[in-house]
């Protein structure tokens, strides 16, 4: 081995020791996320966003401990009132309102988290590979995706839904996110173009690393706010579009959601007929969980965009 | 011709305490193949749109040597070519024109993935910018680790961080376990430019291309990173092209000196030489300009204004000639070439080259 | 804070100050005799002085804490007078520019001391008439001219907007002054319609300073205006604003990190270390006897391009945290002249042959006891 001394002057000091550093995650990627819970506490809009999101997913992991009553089961009297034993009253089928609302939630949170996953997934590899490897495989990725933007949204899916005739909680999220993705891809594909000629990609290219490796370990980690708030937007839509869809018949009727509840009240001219609890309560729900997302949103705009944080605290510690 | 392979066991040892490179630094005099050659290397890029179509020449027929256990600086203001050189060489851009030569075997004879990474390793770059160079949300220890898994794969993982360890301690960042722990926004810029270096160096490398590696960082730090580039070269045999717009620190550290002006290699030589008798009217602007607080001001009056050009499409003919007070007919006509003046001392102009004095600035 | 790692910058902002000089009035208003909290006392020997900058400091509020950027600097400019600030990153110096020209927005705040200028404490004033001063008196240049000018709109687009934002609408007086001032730094009036990215990196900088000139202000505050440029550029600029300076009579204050850049333009010049003035005096004498042991590391760390070649060894570590700044001299941890007494008080700043010093090697030179800290 060769003689090989390290530098005889002192080397330069460390600003800080390692151990007097702070408690906080050093990982700045963790620290994104730990600075994203500190923007959601002390965001008030973000706070309730996230208390509403997490009061929904309760429920509908666990949606036997407040309905007791089997949703699809027409067992009941029809157009009850409120009332002490059906806390929503009856549906016009006879069926509990309280416990469809409440098991309802299910298919409603698994199309948002699997549409939000799925299409911010796909974006993030199309988007940021079209970005990074430029040139002809740029060309033909946003060609592909260019062309699903142009296309309108919702025909498509309506046309594309009712091609499968009814479709199920799975069909409709594969159903949104093949349509939904390309939007998130071109957002992210432009923040990774302006990442493009970070000093640091150069250092990994010249270091000999594969390009995927590129992509997925060295870009992505570094776009992760965009990434939430991407994901946060797509879970949002996929609501309003599932409902949507279910609301026009598209959906699958044997399947307990808020769509089909709104879709079986408007068969049953529930507003004529005097049942707008039937319309009302699971239209509440649909806005209350888009509301989540949306509230939830307004932390990460803080994060991406420092200027729009409030300053915050910092006096409290002044001595004399 | 050597075969581009893994070389068997370590570093070479320490043959002898460093000895100065030769004079004259240009191994092909001595009859062997320096370590770094290129030939005519022209890098042009297009640009305009489909209605206008112009070339950009950033680089020019530029033939320039890297000898062994050699630091030779490339010097020119932006827009030079200086980077574009580094890039070249590091095989970013592939060159329009030209060869590479690197230890005798052309760049151009790449073809393997295997042949790339084993000359990624032999020939790694040290960029400019320390706060943009080391990707933020890792560790710096995740570079040098990458690094050796790429380029000594026979090392298992505690082998490599060992080495890591090593490297660091090298380079001047101790204590290396604490450092290479931390996040790139946990050092200052002169450690994060040496993790830059310890990256490159666990590659072993042959010759490292350093891209204005000093020019961001305070002036009280710069001299600890040009000090390192000093010793690696005595102690660990690495060769440096040290690329930089300041002729000071040029000066300081390396062997051979050489000036770009306009994508071509105006004057190149042995710094002393170079420095001591500019012989290029731009190497004099160039001196004159470099602010010194120990000599007497020497303000002429009419400060050159000029600014280098930006070489779109060029008429044949010196490129400095606008901006020259010695500019005469053959100037305008004939881009002038690289010509030996002295021992290892070129110049391509023309007035220097027919022997009359060359006294600009 | 790590150092070296990229000082805050504060943003420029002429925003609604009124809250912020409220909340600063107050707080001078209730702290009992202002010079006792402050603890120094700032004679001042020169009345006439054009700028007059007293113990200031400033100091940023940070979510992990308070920094204080700059500590109660103080120095007084004359007329016509040039003075380099010289300092490496981190030190304070755009930080202080930017307080000296009220140009501070949050959570960089100042907390204490004045800025007199033209007999008006400047921190003390409201927008409106910190406006009326801007640029017919004082007028700044910035670092990067790609950052400070419009890259949308011509030259002449933006100097009309200055002209116009100070009260000059005729379009004939805009339009010969605008030529005028282009001229006066040698660039062609027919630029006036290029846009900034057209222009080279030299012609935005001397544009920015043409801009700075419109009304020919008494001062002229520059923040590191060379440092994008090249060598010839930078010196070709230098020149020109030297020459400036003697043909309109403007005083000039002048940020840098490259203390030789200044070394023959610079009247005075003031070395700033963490947050402190370390040494100011007369250029020629702090470069030719140096008194503060870092002024002599920072020269040194200067390769020569002349002279003979020699190894240099820079000053080891780096800067302190400012977030703990130390307890006794800023610079005690990197300083090879270091005493005892160093680590545990403060030192004051002394005078000695008309430089002032902030180090104990001077305490008991000849020469007044200017003032010291307690």
């Amino acid at each position: 081995m060769a003689m090989i001394r390290p530098l005889s002057a002192p080397g330069p000091d460390l600003p800080v020791p390692v151990s007097r550093l702070s408690a906080r995650s050093r990982n700045p990627a963790v620290r994104g996320l730990q600075r994203m819970t500190t923007a959601i506490r002390s965001n008030r809009k973000a706070t309730w966003g996230f208390v509403l999101l997490v009061l929904f997913c309760l429920v509908s992991a666990f949606p036997w401990v407040l309905a007791h009553d089997d949703p699809s089961a027409m067992i009941y009297p029809v157009s009850l009132g409120p009332s002490a034993h059906h806390l929503l009253g009856t549906t016009g089928l006879g069926q509990d309102m309280f416990a469809q609302l409440i098991w309802g939630a299910r298919p409603v949170l698994l199309i948002a988290f699997g549409v939000g996953l799925g299409a911010t997934g796909i974006a993030v590899l199309i988007g940021v590979a079209a970005a990074y490897l430029g040139g002809w495989w740029d060309a033909v990725l946003n060609l592909v995706v260019d062309v699903l933007l142009v296309i309108p949204l919702f025909p498509l899916l309506i046309i594309i839904a009712g091609y499968l005739h009814s479709a199920g909680t799975l069909v409709m999220i594969a159903v949104i996110t093949f349509t939904g993705w390309s939007y998130t891809a071109r957002q992210l594909r432009s923040q990774a173009l302006s990442l493009r000629n970070r000093d640091f990609l150069e250092a990994a290219r010249v270091r000999g690393e594969r390009r995927l490796y590129i992509v997925v370990v060295e870009i992505i980690p570094t776009m992760t706010s965009l990434i939430v708030a991407s994901f946060l937007t797509n879970a949002l839509y996929a609501v309003l579009f599932s409902t949507s869809l279910q609301f026009i018949g598209l959906g699958d009727p044997t399947v307990v959601s808020w769509g089909t509840m709104l879709r079986s009240a408007e068969n049953n001219e529930a507003f004529q007929t005097g049942q707008a609890l039937w319309i009302i309560a699971p239209g509440l729900c649909i806005v209350g969980l888009g509301a989540a997302f949306a509230l939830l949103n307004y932390a990460f705009d803080e994060i991406g965009n420092p200027a729009l944080r409030p300053l915050r605290r910092a006096r409290v510690k002044r001595s004399g | 011709m050597t075969e581009l392979t893994a070389q068997p066991g370590g570093p070479q040892p320490d043959a002898a305490p460093a000895v100065a490179a030769a004079p004259g630094g240009l191994a092909a005099e001595s009859g062997t193949e320096p370590l770094l050659r290129t030939e005519g290397l022209t890098k042009h890029f297009k640009i305009g749109n489909a209605l206008s179509q112009r070339t950009l020449h950033a680089v020019d027929e530029v033939n320039l040597q890297v000898g062994e256990r050699q630091i030779v600086a490339l010097a020119g203001e932006s827009g030079s070519g200086k980077s574009t050189i580094a890039r070249l060489l590091a095989r970013i851009y592939q060159p329009t024109a030209g060869e590479i030569y690197f230890e005798g075997r052309r760049l151009s004879a790449i073809r393997s993935r295997a042949d790339r990474l084993r000359y990624s390793g032999l020939v790694p770059m040290v960029f400019q910018d320390p706060f943009a160079s080391i990707n933020p949300v890792f560790r710096v220890s995740h570079g040098v680790m990458r690094g050796l898994k790429l380029h000594r794969p026979e090392l298992s993982r505690e082998q490599r961080y060992s080495e890591a360890q090593r490297m660091f301690e090298v380079v001047g960042l101790t204590p290396a376990v604490d450092v290479l722990q931390r996040y790139p926004h946990e050092l200052s810029g002169g450690q994060r430019q040496r993790v830059g270096f310890a990256q490159a160096l666990v590659m072993r490398p042959k010759l490292i291309l350093a891209d204005e590696p000093v020019s961001m960082l305070d002036v009280s730090i710069r001299i600890g990173l040009l000090n390192l580039m000093v010793q690696l070269r005595d102690a660990e045999s690495v060769s440096i092209l040290y690329i930089t717009h300041d002729l000071a620190s040029a000066r300081y550290v390396a062997d051979r000196l050489i000036i770009m002006y306009a994508a071509m290699i105006a004057e190149s030589g042995p710094v002393e030489e170079v420095l001591a008798n500019p012989k290029h009217p731009y190497t004099q602007l160039l001196l004159s300009a470099v602010p010194d607080p120990r000599a007497p001001l020497g303000v002429s009056a009419e400060t050159d204004r000029g600014e280098p050009p930006k070489v779109i499409d060029p008429a044949p003919g010196c490129r400095f000639r606008q901006r020259c007070p010695l500019a005469i007919e053959v100037c305008h006509s004939v881009t002038p070439q690289l010509q030996a003046i002295g021992t290892g001392h070129e110049v391509a102009c023309h007035v220097a080259q027919s022997g009359a004095e060359v006294k600009a600035f | 804070m790590s150092s070296g790692a990229a000082e805050p910058v504060p943003a420029i902002a002429d925003t609604a100050a009124g809250v912020r000089r409220g909340r600063f009035r107050r707080r001078l208003e209730a702290v009992p005799g202002l010079q006792a909290t402050t603890g120094a006392t700032y004679q001042p020997e020169h009345p006439d002085a054009i700028l007059d900058v007293r113990d200031l400091s400033v100091e940023y509020l940070l979510d992990s804490g308070t920094v204080v950027a700059v500590d109660r600097v103080s120095f007084a400019l004359m007329p016509g007078e040039f003075v380099a600030i010289v300092g490496e990153s981190g030190c304070g110096k755009s930080t202080l520019l930017f307080a000296i020209a009220q140009l501070l927005s949050p959570p960089a705040e100042i907390i204490g001391g004045s800025v007199t200028f033209a007999g008006r404490n400047m921190v003390e004033l409201t927008d409106s008439a910190l406006n009326a001063i801007r640029w017919k008196d004082l007028s700044v240049v910035m670092q990067s001219a790609m950052n400070a000018l419009n890259p949308v709109k011509s030259i002449g687009a933006q100097f009309k907007d200055v002209m116009r934002a100070h009260g000059v609408t005729a379009r004939q007086e805009i339009a010969s002054r605008s030529a005028e001032v282009l001229r006066m730094v040698g660039i062609d009036p027919i630029h006036l319609d290029s846009y900034p990215h057209q222009l080279s990196g030299g012609m935005r900088q001397r544009s920015m300073i043409a801009m700075a000139l419109l009304f020919t202000p008494e001062l002229v505050i520059m923040d590191e205006p060379t440092s994008a440029l090249d060598v010839v550029a930078q010196r070709s600029l230098m020149v020109q604003i030297a020459e400036l300076k003697e043909r309109f009579g403007f005083a000039v204050i002048f940020v840098t990190h490259d203390m030789s850049l200044v070394s023959h333009f610079s009247d005075r010049l003031m070395v700033m270390y963490a947050g402190q003035v370390a040494e100011l005096g007369p250029t020629r004498q702090l470069f030719d006897s140096p008194a503060h042991p870092y002024t002599v590391g920072l020269m040194d760390a200067f390769p020569s391009i002349r002279g003979p070649r020699r190894p240099l060894s820079g000053i080891p570590g780096s800067p302190p945290d400012l977030a703990r700044p130390p307890q006794g001299c800023r610079f005690a941890p990197r300083c090879p002249k270091v005493m005892d007494r160093c680590q545990a008080d403060p030192p004051g700043l002394y005078q000695v042959d008309g430089i002032d010093v902030r180090c104990f090697l001077y305490e008991g030179a000849v020469g007044a006891d200017r003032w010291s800290k307690p």
